[in-house]
């Protein structure tokens, strides 16, 4: 079974975060990049199919300026065989542009499976994914909570608000992966040492007409803080009360 | 004067909340530019066009309704084939989906068979220079992003709660249509649903969210956040990812950035000192209130009301109070 996982390369939210003076990105000094939360997940499930049903192999793709080499030697010390950057000066933050990019490469390669994570933790759209599957004329299902795969089909469960479903596809297919499915192994001392020798392309992203830009960028309207903090239990009338008549809220 | 299309989401034959909010946006978007006509589109089992009116309330001129045996679930490949061949009978300047599970599945499809610009998870948009600027909360909710979509149709799906559905009656004729594909035809089969809050209220659509962390110490504990829930009447339950981690919640209930981002009306966080990570789904929530013994948590750095105190004494108080003033009205 031959899988390819699409890789993000974004910066660590954990760290404090400001913008540039034009108000169009983040301000890069200080910022940390890694691989995407999910993408990790989407990672662990392919190299676990293809251990369980090789032979085959995991190729990385991802589009971006040669930072994205970083997450994707990442990717081959967790065990990928081979990846693909997809050189462009920037990702665009237009799903469908980084999409094109994408299928070009994969419409060349034979894999039984394309991998995404549910979303980038930068951007938080989770557009390219399902855009690749209609750009391949491929069967697709996202955000993907339980996986069960065989040669030529799967059955995939979602989680919907409230509910799941459970979704019968057939092979080659694209899919989203959902946090909880996998926990992203660790690469070892070995597999970082392995991972310098293992193939990794560079070629440019045909990313096609961009329709979709940055505007502006803003930090949220900061709380002014709490309008009313009380203690114990005797503050909970009074807390009540305004949720009441302040609020609105009850 | 431009024409706006809506997906209106239904589950198990009854419309969804997400669906008025995105015919409301879309009558918006309409009123905005001129007043233009609102098309909503319904798929479903045999039904679904008697649903019509309640579309027509929040100001759809036209239903087009497509029903078919085979619709009564999802069914991507149907549902984006027929939305596109909507949208691409005649000049829609935008298209509204939910950015609900079945709208963060569709509308990007609908986007790629359109070769159209899409901004995902939008909270608010405006329409200026040809252009739509709709802003999203990225990076972790950290920033606002304002993205300008250019071209028509723009493809904005919309976060759920984050827009109310404001009521703006209409007289609307309803349409009926065939799916653009046949279903039997789709490779994508959902053969199964599964309802798992069939009597609470599912997180993206109560207005009020009564939320547990690690403070609760014990996974029976919640039966107090549960009972301020009840005490609310239209409040669901939510919690942290320690606590679903540790299996004292099932995973679905978690909200944060890993799990679901929720806009409730208010948001009750009990117990829950405020990782980054837990901040990141709910700090859109319109009020937000904390109960917390440390007052340097950073969830009071967020929060709009706090408490600071021991949650056991406060939360029975709390409910008892909150059931008192409900009981008044």
């Amino acid at each position: 079974m031959n899988i390819a996982v699409c890789l993000k390369h974004v910066p660590d939210m954990e760290l404090r975060c400001s913008i540039t003076p034009d108000r169009k990105s983040l301000e890069q000094s200080g910022l940390k990049y890694d691989m995407s939360d999910f993408d990790g997940y989407a990672l662990e499930v392919a190299l676990q199919l293809v251990e369980k049903q090789g032979p085959g192999e995991v190729a990385l793709i991802s589009v971006g300026p040669d930072g994205v080499q970083e997450t994707l030697r990442k990717g081959l010390a967790m065990g990928a065989a081979r990846a693909v950057q997809l050189k462009a000066d920037d990702v665009p933050v237009d799903g469908l542009a980084v999409a094109r990019a994408l299928a070009a490469e994969l419409e060349s390669g034979k894999f039984d499976l394309v991998l995404f994570g549910r979303m980038a933790t930068d951007t938080a759209s989770g557009t390219v994914g399902p855009m690749v599957a209609e750009l391949l004329g491929l069967p697709c299902v996202t955000a993907i909570s339980h996986l069960e795969v065989t040669d030529d089909r799967g059955t995939a469960r979602r989680e919907l608000e409230g509910a799941a479903e459970t979704v019968q596809f057939p092979l080659p297919a694209v899919l989203s992966i959902d946090e909880g499915m996998a926990r992203p192994r660790l690469a070892t001392l070995k597999g970082i040492m392995a991972a310098k020798k293992k193939p990794l392309e560079v070629k440019p992203a045909a990313l096609g007409e961009v329709r979709v830009t940055v505007a502006a960028m803003a930090l949220p309207p900061e709380r002014t803080g709490p309008r009313f903090v009380g203690e114990g239990s005797d503050a909970v009338p009074e807390l009540v009360r305004r949720l009441r008549d302040e609020a609105k809220v009850i | 004067m431009a024409t706006m299309f809506a997906f209106a989401e239904s589950r198990g034959g009854e419309l969804r909340k997400v669906a008025f909010e995105t015919v409301a946006a879309a009558r918006q978007a309409a009123d905005a530019t001129g007043g233009g006509e609102v098309h909503v589109l319904v798929l479903g089992a045999p039904g679904m066009a008697t649903r019509a009116e309640a579309l027509g309330r929040f100001g759809a001129d036209v239903v087009v309704a497509v029903e078919d045996p085979a619709l009564e679930r999802y069914s991507p490949e149907v549902f984006a084939a027929t939305a596109a061949k909507r949208l691409q009978s005649a000049q829609y300047r935008a298209a509204f989906f939910s950015a609900s599970a079945q709208g963060r599945d569709l509308a990007p499809r609908v986007a790629a068979r359109l070769d159209a610009g899409i901004a995902a998870d939008v909270t608010a948009f405006e329409f200026r220079d040809d252009a739509v600027f709709a802003q999203h909360p990225a990076f972790t909710g950290k920033v606002t992003v304002t993205l300008r979509v250019s071209g028509a149709p723009a493809i904005i799906s919309l976060r759920p709660g984050a827009l109310s559905a404001a009521e703006q009656p209409r007289t609307t004729r309803v349409e009926t249509a065939a799916p653009a594909v046949d279903p039997a035809s789709a490779r994508v089969v959902v053969t199964e649903l599964v309802q798992q809050t069939a009597t609470n209220l599912d997180l993206g659509e109560a207005p009020v969210i009564v939320s547990g962390g690690r403070g609760l110490r014990a996974a029976e504990h919640f039966k107090l956040v549960e009972d301020l829930a009840t005490a609310f009447g239209n409040a669901a339950v939510g919690a942290t990812r320690a606590v679903t981690d540790d299996g004292w919640r099932p995973a679905t209930d978690q909200i944060g950035q890993t799990g679901r981002v929720v806009s409730p009306d208010l948001y009750v966080a009990v117990g829950i000192s405020g990782a980054i990570q837990h901040l990141d789904g709910m700090r859109t929530a319109k009020t937000i209130v904390a109960i917390n013994k440390d007052k340097d948590a950073p969830i009071f750095k967020v929060a709009d009301y706090g408490i600071v105190g021991d949650l056991f004494e406060i939360l029975p108080r709390l409910t008892d109070e909150v059931r008192r003033v409900r009981g008044e009205r």
